[in-house]
């Protein structure tokens, strides 16, 4: 964990220097294991390096800390970004992440509430994860507790009618104590936005929803996420939606914005390429 | 237990969507970890007692039932014990991934009521009603599930789940219903009850057919037929060893819910027969089709589920008993 005390550029440089930790253990067991979401876990591993080193409050100790802040991976099939930073954060060892997907794991292909420390809710079934999070932060109101409540969906998922059933009781109960982070990477399945139903509007929806709208250009840019999260924690009486413009596959050249990536075997010369480019 | 024998007609009535409001009113008085999330129809399942009284503890998400069950969980995962009152069709169709995901197999205490459960929801409809909900609930690994046979089974099952660890399903009725048990009726997980002794057949109620079913059993001692009752409000898990029991001493079944006659309570009892001593069995129950807008009377009477015929099948499976026995 960083102290938030620190200079701003060794906090800056000691999180880039974890993200790319991260990315190749993303990499390498995509590589080594032959299976897993490539895009949608690249994508997202600044944002989770940022609230699991510097932004929330968690114990990897005890999971269960009474007074941990929650985050919930609602677009669960991220699930391998999450347990790379789970991993790097002492969630459990390293060496876990070698069995992914294999008969008796803690790491299942989505996430786990019960088998997968520091997994809050078990997600991979798209839309569901909002409203648990709307559950966990209103029950943070009921008790007059300051923990936070975070959830990351993807911009598919926003396709979900649960999503905006979520999203007007976060505004209804005044969750400003609850942030939602959009990985906002354009592309889902193995299909471009364009062939989908559009989100666009997409900040003005949120907004009509009755939330505070930060925009992120970069979802990639660690700065510009420490400064949205600040700003969520200042705002008042409404909940916070991060839309953060990333790129799928972010890391790897040839996964990037590439929908083939979705999810695909890493073998033989995309293999090697990809090892190289995150130095494994 | 055994129930004394009353006639359908002399039996006291009371409504049961009532007793669900008024159960959990009573139970929310007693343990303020117990919250509600509605959604809509406050006045339909009567959750409005609950959250007049604490609307504090009430969260109300409108016409969302996926959402509604996403907070529960979210509520549970910080210690509350959450109660969600719908109808059966919303929760058991439309919730049912969120239901199974974040309730089931996350195990979040969480607790679902299914009222307007069956085909009795008030000549509302098909819209309204369900037929397959104990189908659908019972084949989640992680759930109880429970059927009310009437006011006092209701409340009993109510104050089961709010200090039982794990997720809960229950099935209530709606309407004003025959009351068969009184306030010494208690809940027993996994348990059938034997309300009436009986050697020659014995007819298994789970929910609020009951009555019918007491009085299917006086109408066949009329005809010289010993028919045992057994009561079994919890579906899943399922009293297996009394079935058996009552498959090697008796041998013959009906089984009666307000519920199709695929994947419910009768099938949940064939499965158990089929695979321990096969016996002949008969279930009652609507017969895989739709129902409709009717009065209750005429609905019981066009899907055969009256008295009657909880008797005719009787004699139909005896008559096999009997074959059976010859050869």
């Amino acid at each position: 964990m960083i102290k938030q005390n620190k200079k701003k550029e060794d906090i800056i440089k000691r999180l880039t220097h974890i993200c790319g930790k991260v990315r190749k253990n993303i990499v390498w067991t995509l590589g080594e294991l032959g299976t897993g979401h490539s895009g949608p876990s690249l994508s997202i591993v600044e944002i989770l390096v940022v609230l699991y080193f510097y932004e929330m409050k968690v114990d990897p100790k005890e999971p269960n800390w009474h007074q941990r802040d929650i985050f919930v991976l609602s677009k669960g099939h991220g699930a391998l970004g999450l347990y790379a930073v789970l991993a790097e954060r002492g969630f459990f060892s390293h060496s876990e992440l070698e069995t992914f997907e294999s008969l008796g794991s803690i790491l299942q292909g989505h996430p786990d509430a019960r088998l997968t420390p520091g997994v809050e809710l078990s997600t991979g079934s798209l839309g569901q994860g909002l409203s648990f999070t709307v559950g966990t932060a209103i029950a943070a109101k009921l008790q007059k507790r300051d923990y936070r409540s975070y959830c990351l969906i993807g911009d598919g998922e926003s396709q979900e009618g649960n999503i905006w059933e979520a999203a007007m009781s976060a505004s209804k109960y005044h969750l400003d104590n609850l942030v939602c982070i959009v990985d906002y990477n354009g592309i889902q399945g193995g299909i471009t936005k364009i062939v989908m139903p559009s989100l666009e509007p997409f900040a003005d929806k949120w907004r009509a929803f009755g939330w505070n709208v930060i925009e992120l250009s970069d979802g990639h840019n660690l700065s510009l996420l420490i400064e949205g999260f600040s700003q969520a924690r200042k705002t008042m009486n409404i909940p916070t939606i991060i839309i953060a413009h990333t790129i799928k596959g972010k890391g790897v050249s040839f996964m990037e914005n590439n929908p083939e990536w979705h999810s695909n075997k890493l073998e033989g010369e995309y293999k090697i390429r990809a090892y190289e480019e995150v130095g494994l | 237990m055994n129930v004394p024998h009353l006639s359908l007609s002399k039996r006291q009535t009371a409504s049961l969507r009532e007793s669900l409001g008024k159960g959990l009113l009573e139970l929310g008085r007693k343990n303020n970890k117990i919250v509600m999330v509605n959604a809509d129809l406050t006045n339909s399942v009567k959750s409005i007692y609950f959250s007049k009284e604490f609307p504090d503890r009430t969260i109300e998400v409108g016409i969302a039932e996926q959402n509604m069950i996403g907070v529960a969980s979210g509520l549970a995962k910080m210690g509350y014990i959450p109660f969600c009152l719908t109808f059966a069709r919303f929760a058991s169709k439309r919730a049912a991934d969120q239901i199974s995901m974040c309730v089931d197999y996350s195990r979040n205490n969480v607790k679902i009521v299914g009222a307007y459960a069956g085909i009795f929801t008030g000549r509302q409809g098909v819209s309204q009603q369900t037929i397959e909900d104990t189908a659908t609930m019972r084949a989640m690994p992680n759930m109880t599930v429970i059927d009310t046979a009437d006011v006092y089974e209701v409340k009993a099952a109510l104050a089961f789940a709010a200090q039982y660890d794990g997720p809960v399903y229950i099935r209530v009725g709606r309407d004003e219903w025959p009351v068969v048990f009184d306030e010494t009726y208690r809940f027993n997980l996994g348990k059938g009850q034997v309300l009436r002794e009986g050697s020659d057949i014995v007819l298994l109620n789970s929910g609020l057919l009951l009555s019918y079913v007491l009085e299917a059993a006086e109408l066949l001692k009329s005809r010289g037929i010993n028919a045992a009752v057994v009561n079994m409000p919890s579906v899943k898990p399922i009293d297996r060893d009394m079935i058996v029991s009552l498959a090697e001493t008796v041998g013959a079944f009906v089984t009666v819910e307000n519920h199709s006659i695929l994947g419910g309570f009768g099938g949940a009892v064939s499965e158990v027969v089929c695979e321990t001593v096969p016996v002949p069995i008969e279930r009652i129950g609507i017969r895989d089709e739709y129902s409709e807008s009717a009065p209750n009377e005429d609905l019981a009477r066009k899907h055969k589920l009256t008295p009657i015929d909880i008797v005719e099948a009787s004699v139909r499976v005896l008559r096999r008993k009997n074959d059976r026995s010859k050869t």
